[in-house]
This record gives C-alpha cells, sequence and structure tokens, in this order.
C-alpha cells in the first residue's frame, strides 16, 4: 500500500531541498534582523519624516501575502523596459532579481525584516522610563544609550516574539516552489508527480518540517533561559523548620 | 482600467473573501471545539487536541494544502471505489477552505484556550449557586466573557490568515491571485495586476481591523482600563 520506492529512490531530493530551505529561511532572517535594528530605532523617532517610511514599508509588507510579494519581485520586475534593458547590459545587480534563488532571498528578507521591525519597535517602547532617566543622569549621549541600554534590553524582551516570527519564516519558504525553486516543498511536489503518491510525498516533507520546528523551539527556549534569566519565575525560597 | 480586467479581478476578489470567511467560521469551530477538549478532565480529549495544535502548528500551510488537495482526492477515491459509488471530485475551493480552516484552528484553539482559563472560577460557581444549567453558565457568563479575551488574538489570528488564502491559487482555485496572474501573463504587465491585488488585500486586513476594534469595544462594554 505505502509507496516505499518514493523514500529510497528520492531521498537525495528532498535532503538537497531541505539545505535549500534551510539556506532560505537563514539568509533572509540574517538580513531582515540586520535591517530591522536601524529601522526599529528610526521607527520610535519622533519625526515624521523619520518613522513615515518606516511604517509605510512595514504596513505593505505585513498587510499583503508573501506569495503576492515574491511574484511580484519574480514575475512583475520584468515588465519594467529600463530593468530589461539593465539585465541585457549585464548589470550584476539587476540580474539578481531575474534569478529565482535570489528573487527569493530579498522578497523574504524584505517581509522578515518588516515584521522583526515591528517586533523590535514594540520592544524598545516597551523600554523601562526609569533606565532612561538613569541613563541621562550618568550623561550618556543618545548614542551611547541606544547601545547600552535600550538595544540590549529590547533585544531580549523581543526574543519570544522573534522565535514565533523565524518559525513563521521557516514555514513562509515553502512558497518557494511557485517560481521553479526546489526547496523541501517543491521536491515533495516532484516526487508526488513522478510517484503520483501525494500521502508519502508530501508528509515526508511535514515530518521534516516538523521536526526542524521542534528543534528551533527548543533552541529558542535555551536562548530565552540564557538571556531572559531575570525574567524566569523564581523558585520559593522555602523558610526551615 | 486594468486593460478591461477589473470585473474578472472582482470576481476573484469575490472568490477570495469567500474562502476567507468559509475558513474563518471553520476555524472558529475547530478553535472552540479544540479548546474545549484542551480544557477538559478526559485524557482521552485532551491527547488528541494536544497532538492536534502541535503537529498543526509545525506545518508550512501551503504543505498541508496540497497534501489535503491531493491526498483528499486519492483518499476519497478510496473511498468512493470501495462503496461502489461514482467519481467524487475534491475542488480546490473545498480544499482550501478545508485546509485553512482545519490550520488555523488549531491557533484559534491556543487563542481560545487561554481566553476561557481568563474568565474567573469564582463567576461560574456564583452561577450554578444560582440554579442556572451548566448551558446557562457557559452561553449567559463563561463565553461572552471569554470572547473579550480572546478577540485580540483571534485578530491577529484573522489578519495572518486572511493573508495566507493566496496560497489557493497554487492549487488552482481562481482566487484574485490567479486571476491576475493569468491576466498579467497575457497583457504582459503583470507587475500592474500583482499591485492590484496588493491593494486589495490591504483594503481587506484594513477593514478587518476595524471590525475588530469594533467588536473589542462591543464586547469590553463595562470594563475599566488600568491605564488612562
Amino acid at each position: 500500500m505505502i509507496e516505499w520506492s518514493l523514500f529510497s529512490e528520492s531521498w537525495p531530493q528532498y535532503a538537497a531541498g531541505l539545505w535549500l530551505t534551510l539556506q532560505l529561511t537563514l539568509l533572509s532572517l540574517a538580513a531582515g534582523l540586520l535591517f530591522a535594528i536601524p529601522l526599529a530605532v528610526a521607527r520610535v523617532s519622533p519625526n515624521p519624516l523619520v518613522y513615515g517610511p518606516v511604517w509605510l514599508y512595514g504596513y505593505f509588507f505585513r498587510g499583503t501575502p508573501m506569495l503576492v510579494q515574491l511574484l511580484l519581485v519574480y514575475y512583475g520586475l520584468g515588465q519594467f523596459e529600463w530593468i530589461q534593458a539593465q539585465w541585457a547590459d549585464g548589470n550584476r545587480f539587476w540580474l539578481v532579481f531575474r534569478n529565482p534563488y535570489g528573487c527569493a532571498l530579498i522578497t523574504f528578507a524584505l517581509n522578515t525584516c518588516a515584521y522583526s521591525t515591528e517586533i523590535l519597535t514594540g520592544a524598545l517602547r516597551a523600554t523601562p522610563h526609569g533606565e532612561i532617566e538613569a541613563a541621562r543622569a550618568c550623561g550618556m549621549s543618545r548614542a551611547t544609550m541606544l547601545r547600552r541600554i535600550l538595544l540590549p534590553g529590547a533585544l531580549r524582551r523581543a526574543l519570544p516574539a522573534y522565535s514565533n516570527e523565524v518559525i513563521f519564516m521557516l514555514h513562509g519558504t515553502a512558497i518557494a516552489s511557485t517560481i521553479t525553486l526546489v526547496d523541501l516543498t517543491g521536491a515533495a511536489r516532484n516526487a508526488y508527480s513522478q510517484f503520483f503518491a501525494p500521502f508519502e510525498a508530501f508528509v515526508f516533507a511535514a515530518l521534516i518540517y516538523l521536526v526542524i520546528t521542534f528543534a528551533l523551539v527548543g533552541l529558542f527556549r535555551l536562548t530565552e533561559r540564557r538571556w531572559l534569566a531575570h525574567l524566569q519565575p523564581r523558585k520559593l525560597q522555602r523558610t526551615p523548620g | 482600467m486594468l486593460y478591461g480586467y477589473l470585473p474578472s479581478l472582482l470576481d476573484g476578489a469575490w472568490v477570495t473573501l469567500q474562502v476567507a470567511i468559509l475558513s474563518l467560521l471553520l476555524a472558529l469551530a475547530f478553535g472552540l471545539a479544540g479548546a474545549s477538549s484542551k480544557l477538559s478532565t478526559q485524557l482521552l480529549l485532551r491527547l488528541p487536541a494536544t497532538a492536534y495544535t502541535t503537529i498543526v502548528r509545525g506545518i508550512p500551510d501551503l504543505v498541508m494544502m496540497l497534501l489535503v488537495f491531493y491526498g483528499g482526492q486519492m483518499g476519497v477515491n478510496l473511498v468512493t471505489d470501495a462503496l461502489g459509488w461514482d467519481y467524487v471530485d475534491v475542488n480546490p475551493f473545498v480544499a482550501g477552505v478545508v485546509t485553512l480552516g482545519f490550520i488555523f484552528g488549531a491557533y484559534f484553539t491556543e487563542t481560545f484556550r487561554g481566553a476561557f482559563l481568563a474568565v474567573p472560577a469564582g463567576q461560574l460557581e456564583a452561577g450554578r449557586a444560582f440554579g442556572m444549567s451548566r448551558w446557562q453558565v457557559f452561553r449567559r457568563i463563561l463565553f461572552p466573557q471569554m470572547l473579550r479575551h480572546a478577540l485580540p488574538g483571534l485578530g491577529n489570528n484573522w489578519q495572518v490568515m486572511q493573508k495566507s488564502t493566496a496560497l489557493v491559487s497554487i492549487i488552482g482555485l481562481s482566487d484574485i491571485t490567479w486571476l491576475a496572474d493569468q491576466a498579467g501573463r497575457t497583457t504582459r504587465e503583470p507587475f500592474v495586476f500583482y499591485l492590484a491585488v496588493c491593494v486589495f488585500y490591504l483594503v481587506m486586513t484594513a477593514f478587518s481591523g476595524l471590525a475588530f476594534r469594533w467588536l473589542e469595544r462591543r464586547y469590553s462594554a463595562g470594563v475599566r482600563r488600568g491605564t488612562t
């Protein structure tokens, strides 16, 4: 009943797909977080010219499906003659947008950056006022305060919400298979059409995703124990006797 | 406007709306059932509900949708063959709604579970002491107050869910994304059409944000806020 040959014959494709899924997830998360930090700092600025554009960027990327964003970048940009001309000239930068891997990476990074910015903004705003007053009283400049007080605290407070974002990104990369990339989901779709065994093909991929999800959840639990140790519930002190 | 494709896109928008609303209703049903099972004292109810939320939230929605669409067709074929019935087609609309409802039911389960726990037990005991039946306590005391605690979480889940409806285009349902894709290929102006889809989603999420704010105000009537 079970099509065992699917597992024995297509596991190398699944392994290659898993590698691509991990690359897309980790690279886009890293790029997204790197840009999210300055954007979150800009987002909490009182100047509308500074926080306005960041707000607009977040509003667009958090209000539309990532699938449509991916199609917009991969299929949409090619409609402009100017970009076609850049491609014909062999412009290195714009050629990235002709490549599905580049498009997926850029779209995913832009998407996760928008969500990470929002998470970090919330964490920055949750800074206790006393900490800021104390930093000012110590004579810290705004940059020093940001580096020593605001960001270390905000990054810690953002951890629980950010761990959800990481899981969402891992699952979100599954749509890379719609622009010809063979990630883990793409490998499952190929195995399905080859063996016509949908249960085996997709359950195999689902189990792999499940294992990575659990591993990530465990990893974040350890990270939180390390970096949020001060927020852990304390053991009750027992009085002797 | 849009080279005459506007009516077609509006048809697609209507399909997307139907998928979103039907799967929301299904997810609410799954969520309430899941939360009740998770809070049950019966291990036989608690265990499957825990497995449901853990497994479903660990798998990408697209993989689940492909599994339900292609695997579901095969499962239905096996059943109809065994019973000697005619061929039954699993269409992408049903597969999409069922998958989205099933997946987001798991997220709603967690939201409802927390909200049920947030209603003080003393109020339920008081209701029973007044001689209300269990159903009356549920309908008059537990449910309305639970909803107040659940609404912010439900609103967040619903925002994510609306955007997930775009995935039904991958299994071939002619929703707004699928139709925009077709129009973009024909006119060779895909950017314009995908941008139109983005505008549709922005409008839809903005309206549901307003609706949830109204509901939250309505269900927190009589609640005093801690600040301001």
